[in-house]
């Protein structure tokens, strides 16, 4: 990648604003960060997906034995 | 209570965009602090994640967190220093994320809560908000702050942070 990467960087003291590189330790936590949050919300993305398939197969399970559809959605809600 | 909020600094992001705004320097003369901030990253999604940094640690945070988005609203315990929720480069032109950071009793010794309240603006039914209780272990005074776009590598021109310090007397 080519692209220099910039920070504002802003003294609160001073109020000087100066915009600077970020450092080789500064790259690298970003992208470990990004390929940490990847696997994280990728594990959400499958723990959320796997409870909406078991709530309806549950549903289903549950209109099978004769509950209206009203009565297993309040039972698995 | 607060009964003074001050302005300590703004941060404008010019034409180029920036990967980071950092507060640096931050005077320890008030009782809290508050950034509020306006921002869009470039991450190809319609959303990013934002980084909240303090003293430059990156280790050390841990989060509870609601979030609400287009289908459903779902909550989760995060190790990352979650610090807000952003517009990203596919959602409506010129529409930007507002968060606000508030970080009560920030030069004491002990470990640092903080709080998060933000909102993604989208002319889309895809659209999110998110709210965070989180926790930094850092027992040192905060005298620097960053945020950080967690997927995308820079937010955009016209992205705006205020940091305000709070003080409970006048």
């Amino acid at each position: 990648m080519s692209e220099t990467l910039t920070k504002i960087v802003v003294n609160c003291e001073t109020g000087e604003q100066q915009i600077l590189p970020l450092t080789a330790e500064e790259i690298a936590q970003r992208e470990a960060d990004a390929a940490a949050f990847a696997v994280a919300e990728a594990e959400r993305i499958a723990a959320a997906e796997a409870t909406a398939a078991a709530k309806a197969s549950g549903i289903a399970k549950l209109l099978a034995l004769g509950l209206t559809e009203a009565e297993a959605n309040a039972l698995v809600k | 209570m607060a009964l003074t909020y001050t302005a300590i600094a703004t941060v404008t992001v010019g034409s180029g965009g920036a990967a980071n705004i950092e507060f640096t320097s931050i005077p320890g003369t008030y009782t809290d602090l508050l950034i509020k901030y306006s921002a869009r990253s470039n991450r190809n999604d319609v959303g990013d994640d934002v980084k909240l940094q303090f003293n430059g640690v990156t280790t050390g945070y841990s989060n509870r967190r609601l979030y609400g988005y287009s289908t459903g609203v779902t909550s989760d315990a995060t190790a990352g220093n979650e610090g807000g929720w952003v517009t990203a480069s596919t959602a409506t032109a010129s529409t930007f994320g507002n968060n606000d950071i508030y970080i009560p009793n920030y030069t004491g010794s002990n470990q640092k809560s903080f709080s998060v309240d933000g909102v993604a603006e989208n002319n889309d039914a895809n659209s999110a908000q998110v709210l965070v209780a989180g926790l930094s272990t850092t027992t040192n005074s905060i005298s620097s702050i960053a945020i950080i776009p967690r997927n995308g590598s820079l937010f955009a021109q016209y992205s705006t942070a205020t940091l305000y310090g709070i003080k409970n007397t006048a």
